[in-house]
């Protein structure tokens, strides 16, 4: 029977999840690597019991570990991301020049068609890949050599490169996007990269619709479509029709469009969903209520997701790394909090339960759906 | 001389990469040549790989900011990586301490 594995990142170590199709019982394992910081953890779509997951902390830095039986057992591979060359400044909260320094993985992208193939996007933000399943790490230089490099600034979060989507109807067509400086895409294979920012506006840079210094928080994209992106930026959700060559705004009636993960239905590609957050000085739902929103029209029109979910004092975050969907039907749809709740829905939103309600904080989740 | 010989080093490492290096109690370790920190840790590294940049910086080769040295109720921190361990160290009647800093949750 069909059933799904839900990998979660947690301030203070990694736990698996897992359930049948119906998705109401649930195991959990963990935690894996306990105490650790971890920021990400996928599984590769064509081996779904290989996972790699980035681990860190401020005193010992950056592993990467490797799990080859669905997350039962790990074992280290490789943790040197050196960038190519000499790699310059970016600017630092103040202004002045500051020169690239690796400080960990925020995201891990397995390769749609090969096993053994994975990005890393790190901060300070630069794009990783390995050809040989993590053993080794290569800067793929061309986007943090982009002419804009030096006026990239970190966001609150730090600098960092966290959301990588790959085009499955082109393997050379790669979207990148970049706190706080905004999404870029390469045409061809990650060799170069062009800042595909027009149309965004953000109040809180000099000139608000520079080509880069955007705070992009999530940018998400239905594989049947791969020319539509779905964007939560630090303010405003955005949508583009031509792979990001211009977007525009679809916050619509939300009650607030800051957040952090944005996120597409598996089968249908212009359901999304968000988590509004009060403001970017208060990260936490508006009125104390946790409601997911739902737009059946790929934007503008959207209605809250409230059942299960906590509809007073509630004050967790939602962040970016922290929505995924199953490939169930009816599609699972699945987030965590800062709280360390992992909420999941086995009806695209109607309805949600939370899976377990005490982890630490939550940092990311995926999911697998396993055949 | 004995700091040409090979000695035995006693290392204590903090609980997390006791963790990721798979081993319990302190690590004895056969160090060549003159005993410092970076020979120490050369050594500690080339037998547990894993161990790579969590104490020094993979891009630097810098002890990690929030990692200690001590050894002999004494902060070696701030010695040069080059600096002759204290004799105890080297005779290894005194572990050297591998210490993840007392800071944050």
């Amino acid at each position: 029977m069909a059933g799904v594995r839900v990998l979660v990142g947690t301030r203070k170590g990694a736990f698996v999840l897992t359930a049948d199709g119906k998705r109401e019982r649930w195991e959990v394992d963990g935690p894996h690597f306990g105490g650790w910081e971890l920021y990400h953890l996928k599984g590769s779509p064509v081996a779904p019991d290989r996972i790699w997951a980035s681990q860190s902390t401020s005193w010992f830095g950056q592993l990467i570990q490797r799990s080859d039986d669905g997350g039962r057992t790990w074992e280290p591979v490789g943790n040197e991301f050196t960038y190519e060359g000499v790699p310059g400044t970016h600017q630092w909260y103040d202004g002045t020049p500051h020169p690239w320094e690796f400080a960990r993985v925020w995201h891990l992208e397995p390769s749609l068609t090969d096993p053994d193939s994975i990005y890393a996007g790190v901060e300070d933000a630069a794009l990783f890949h390995s050809a040989d399943g993590g053993a080794s790490w290569q800067e793929l230089p061309g986007l943090r050599e982009h002419g804009s490099g030096p006026a990239w600034q970190p966001g609150a979060g730090g600098m960092c490169l966290h959301t990588i989507l790959q085009d499955p109807t082109d393997p050379a067509r790669l979207f990148v996007a970049i706190s706080a400086a905004g999404a870029f895409r390469s045409d061809d294979g990650a060799k170069t990269w062009k800042p595909i920012n027009r149309g965004l506006q953000s109040e809180g840079i000099p000139d608000p619709d520079a080509e880069v210094g955007h705070c992009v928080h999530r940018i998400a994209m239905h594989p049947s479509n791969p020319d539509v992106l779905f964007m939560q930026k630090h303010w405003d959700v955005m949508r583009s029709d031509d792979g990001g060559e211009s977007w525009r705004e679809v916050s619509g009636n939300l009650p607030t469009d800051f957040g952090f993960p944005i996120d597409v239905h598996a089968h249908e590609p212009e359901t999304i969903y968000v988590v509004p957050i009060k403001s970017d000085s208060e990260h936490y739902p508006p009125d104390g209520k946790l409601r997911v929103y739902r737009s059946r029209t790929g934007g503008d029109e959207w209605e809250a997701l409230t059942e299960g979910l906590p509809q007073a004092n509630c004050y967790v975050n939602v962040l970016r790394d922290a929505m995924a969907v199953d490939g169930l039907d009816p599609c699972g749809v699945y987030f965590g909090t800062t709280g360390g709740q992992v909420y999941a829905s086995a009806d695209a939103g109607d309805g949600w339960a939370p899976i377990v309600r005490d982890l630490p904080a939550v940092l990311s989740v995926e999911v697998q759906t396993l055949a | 001389m004995v700091g040409e010989e090979v000695g035995v080093i006693r290392v204590v490492l903090p609980a997390h990469l006791r963790t990721l290096a798979q081993v319990d109690g302190e690590v004895r370790l056969e160090v060549d040549g003159a005993v410092t920190t970076a020979a120490v840790l050369d050594a500690l590294e080339a037998r547990y790989p894993t161990l790579k940049g969590t104490i020094r910086d993979r891009a630097t080769g810098k002890r990690r900011g929030f990692v200690r040295f001590f050894a002999c109720e004494e902060d070696l921190s701030h010695d040069p990586p080059d600096a002759p361990l204290p004799p105890e160290v080297v005779d290894g009647k005194e572990p050297f301490f591998v210490v993840g800093a007392m800071a944050g949750g």
